[in-house]
């Protein structure tokens, strides 16, 4: 004990040195940060070590989604580092951002010391206030002998369950007091056991209806993803096994192979027809780690109305939340398809002949297209856009990040994702600007992988800042600006909504994004030509440093099939069919107050 | 087509409702620790939940848990979303609907109890029938002087609701009352 150490770890040190040991014994490779006078202390103790590699943002909204970009395309929680005050408030966004999409985030946040802290100090404010509604938990640490526990079980809380973003506000003094640091326990807070196995009953029940429907489908989510690759092999197993058809929700895209022959794509407000109808008509719906959201469901009290409902979520305040289960089964989405799978082998005969019929059904929806539009020669369609990316990716590890709007959409209908962990987007928060940060995050995690994030004009402008991030930790991330000068997806609503009155929602003024890339030590490209679109893409994946390709595409091109607020999945307004006066109509009175 | 139509009561879709909203008491076990009950209230003012009774205090010391008793009003769908929300808390230990226990149990409703301090100020004769209706609600009086009385109440919120009416044209001056306190009967614990 002289040296201050025993068996067991425990060993004094400053608050500040407890921070980052903890970061270490948790497995931390990379942190995201930026540095203020609040947490300059731990910033030292950083500056004194090589096993965490810090990367400075140039803003901390940037910090937060480039961890939510590493936690999604690695499965392991992203940390993040920011200061008190404005600090911390510029991170609420990707904590709100995080909590809705689940995804595991450790922001630490530095804090007016303790004897300020209720005195409107420099750079003082309620973190702990400000953030619990947008974390799964957060601590403020008054005692620098809480600390070490504290930081363990962020991790722990962050990453298990259903993952989500945490906080722990450390004040300055705590930084530099000296305390007995712990290191992690395997026994976690009594009141915290999240419920991870299924209920067998339930499964044996949920297993019963699937072996006797007629028109199953299978509806699973982003919580396939956080579950991990086995859940995912487990879930394609499952399908190959049954016959059933598949769709997913955004945050699910990757989970089953879009190249598989049950795939009917992303289901939906700008899903496919197939998948649509056929979540309208099935007789049995497994829903799997997706939460019906108002951007599946459409209008509830149409939606699926002749189906049983099954549904699998490790949260149990997602069940029965905004549709009825008529099976519902609490647990991990990979214990609980385990299970599934194993009960399905053991007591199901698959009848593929008994599906038939349905699948029939399906290929004639199928063969509407619905996803087609007019190509053009003059014009770069954004729609082509994309597919030609995807042709000329496809055969690379290619990880796709994307921003909010039209362009997300298209990238979603249109890039084809046949692994998990390849797709990172803002889906229930619906944050511009999420993307390019996002990809340098994924960047970070993946060196030598192509990293991508399809962009609009838009929402790239909002965290521009980060290409000089990028430039500095070579990051040769490829932001794919699809530049139509509009904020598409704002237009088209006004389009469907407001009479054409386009308020506010064309870009008047724009950089010109080549120059912009090169002012930042990137590399710019434009394309404006359909026949120069491969060459141009081809050179955007050979150039060894951060790309800004300016893209522009048909200004007025909307995002179809759609459907309008206030309606039922087989009401769909398909591309063929939205001429202007559809689309003027497309939405009734009562659907114009939703969003 | 939309044979069976089964509204569910979002927020997103404007749906009539079709259940019928219903007083319920839940008792909450948590970890005693700064911030525990603004996340509680938290979670009812950001979901848009009610509150129409609150109290909280330490119950096991030695564990520091304390036990927060609310009585809110919704559907059963949304009474149903709030206990699994307050689960999703984290130094949240459990959430007992003692409404839906109760009928379980085959009992009217939860033992609930109110305390209400209760100070009335005249003289002559409404002092005398202040007194005098004090005593047949059985309620203290724990503090007072020529012009005042301090009632100290227990029982049902109806009770009390009924004593401070009666009150009122005697001289009612203010009430203090600590919100509902509530259990099952029977032998078992929550």
């Amino acid at each position: 004990m002289s040296n201050g150490q025993n068996e067991t770890g425990r060993r004094e040190m400053s608050g500040a040195e407890m921070v980052v040991q903890a970061l270490k014994d948790n497995g931390v490779k990379h942190l995201f940060g930026y540095p203020g006078g609040a947490v300059l202390p731990i910033y030292d103790e950083l500056f004194q070590q090589d096993d965490v590699e810090h990367i400075l943002v140039r803003h901390e909204q940037g910090a937060g989604h480039a961890a939510e970009g590493y936690a999604r395309s690695t499965g392991k929680a992203g940390v993040v580092l920011v200061t008190s005050g404005p600090g911390a408030t510029n991170m609420v966004t990707p904590l709100q951002d995080a909590l809705s999409d689940s995804i595991p985030l450790v922001c630490i946040t530095g804090q007016a010391p303790t004897m300020l802290i209720g005195t409107d100090a420099f750079q003082e404010c309620d973190t702990v206030g400000i953030t619990r509604p947008c974390t799964k938990h957060n601590w403020l640490v008054k005692d620098v002998n809480d600390l070490a526990r504290i930081l363990h079980e962020a991790f722990h809380v962050a990453t298990t369950g259903r993952p989500g973003p945490v906080v722990v506000d450390v004040p300055k003094d705590v930084q530099f007091a000296k305390g007995i640091y712990t290191p992690p326990q395997t026994a976690p807070r009594t009141s915290y056991q999240p419920k991870v196995q299924g209920d067998l009953e339930k499964i044996k029940a949920a297993v019963a209806l699937m072996a006797e429907a007629k028109k199953p489908i299978i509806y699973s989510g982003g919580g396939v993803i956080n579950s991990g690759p086995e859940a995912s092999h487990l879930l394609r197993e499952l399908v190959d096994l049954t016959g059933f058809p598949i769709t997913s929700t955004l945050m699910g895209l990757g989970a089953y192979p879009a190249s598989g022959k049950n795939w009917l794509g992303m289901l939906g407000m700008h899903g496919s027809y197939e998948s649509n109808m056929a979540m309208h008509d099935c007789d049995v719906m497994i829903c799997i780690g997706a939460r019906f959201d108002d951007r599946i469901t459409g209008r509830l009290n149409a939606f699926s109305p002749n189906s049983k409902k099954i549904h699998i979520d490790i949260d149990p305040s997602s069940i029965n939340k905004n549709v009825r289960a008529d099976v519902p089964i609490i647990g991990d989405v990979g214990r609980v398809l385990e299970d599934m799978v194993r009960l399905w082998r053991a007591t199901a005969k698959t009848d593929k002949k008994a599906l038939y019929p349905w699948w029939e059904q399906i290929a004639k929806w199928r063969a509407r297209d619905s996803l087609a539009f007019k190509p053009n020669n003059d014009v770069i369609m954004p729609q082509h856009a994309i597919q030609r990316l995807y042709e000329l990716t496809k055969h690379l590890d290619t990880y796709i990040t994307t921003e909010v709007g039209q362009h997300q959409m298209w990238a979603a209908q249109h890039f084809h994702f046949d692994k998990p962990n390849h797709w990172m987007t803002s889906g229930g928060l619906g944050t511009m600007g999420y993307g390019l940060p996002a990809a340098l995050g994924v960047q970070i995690a993946h060196r030598d992988s192509l990293v991508i994030d399809i962009a609009g004009d838009a929402s790239v402008q909002m965290t521009m800042q980060e290409m000089s991030t990028a430039v500095q930790y070579e990051a040769p991330i490829k932001i794919f600006i699809l530049n139509n000068q509009y904020m598409g997806m704002v237009r088209q609503w006004q389009q469907l909504l407001h009479g054409n009155r386009l308020s506010h929602s064309y870009t008047e003024a724009m950089p010109d994004f080549v120059k912009l890339a090169e002012a930042y030590g990137g590399h710019g490209i434009r394309c404006e030509k359909p026949g120069d679109l491969d060459d141009a893409i081809k050179e955007m994946i050979s150039v060894k440093k951060p790309v800004i390709f300016d893209c522009r595409v048909a200004a007025l091109a909307n995002c179809f099939p759609m459907i309008p607020s206030g309606k039922a999945h087989n009401e769909m307004l398909l591309p063929d069919e939205a001429t202007d006066e559809a689309v003027a109509n497309a939405i009734d009175a009562k659907g114009r107050e939703l969003v | 087509m939309n044979a069976q139509l089964q509204p569910t009561g979002s927020a997103y879709f404007i749906a009539k409702e079709t259940e019928r909203p219903e007083n319920h008491t839940l008792s909450v076990l948590v970890d005693n620790e700064p911030g525990v009950l603004a996340r509680v209230i938290g979670l009812f003012s950001g979901r848009g939940y009610n509150i129409e009774s609150l109290t909280v205090s330490e119950t096991e010391h030695e564990k520091h848990l304390s036990r927060i008793t609310i009585v809110t009003r919704g559907t059963p769908h949304v009474l149903e979303q709030i206990k699994h929300q307050l689960e999703r808390i984290v130094p949240v230990h459990r959430v007992v609907d003692l409404t839906v226990l109760a009928g379980e149990l085959g009992q009217d409703r939860p033992m609930e109890r109110e305390l209400a301090l209760v100070k009335v100020a005249g003289t002559g004769d409404h002092r005398v029938e202040a007194l005098r209706l004090a005593e047949a609600f059985r309620a203290n009086v724990i503090d007072a002087n020529t012009e005042h009385f301090i009632f100290e109440i227990t029982g049902k919120v109806s009770k009390i609701e009924q004593f401070i009416a009666i009150m009122k044209p005697l001289g009612l001056v203010e009430v203090c009352r600590t919100g509902v306190a509530a259990m099952n009967r029977g032998p078992q614990g929550m």
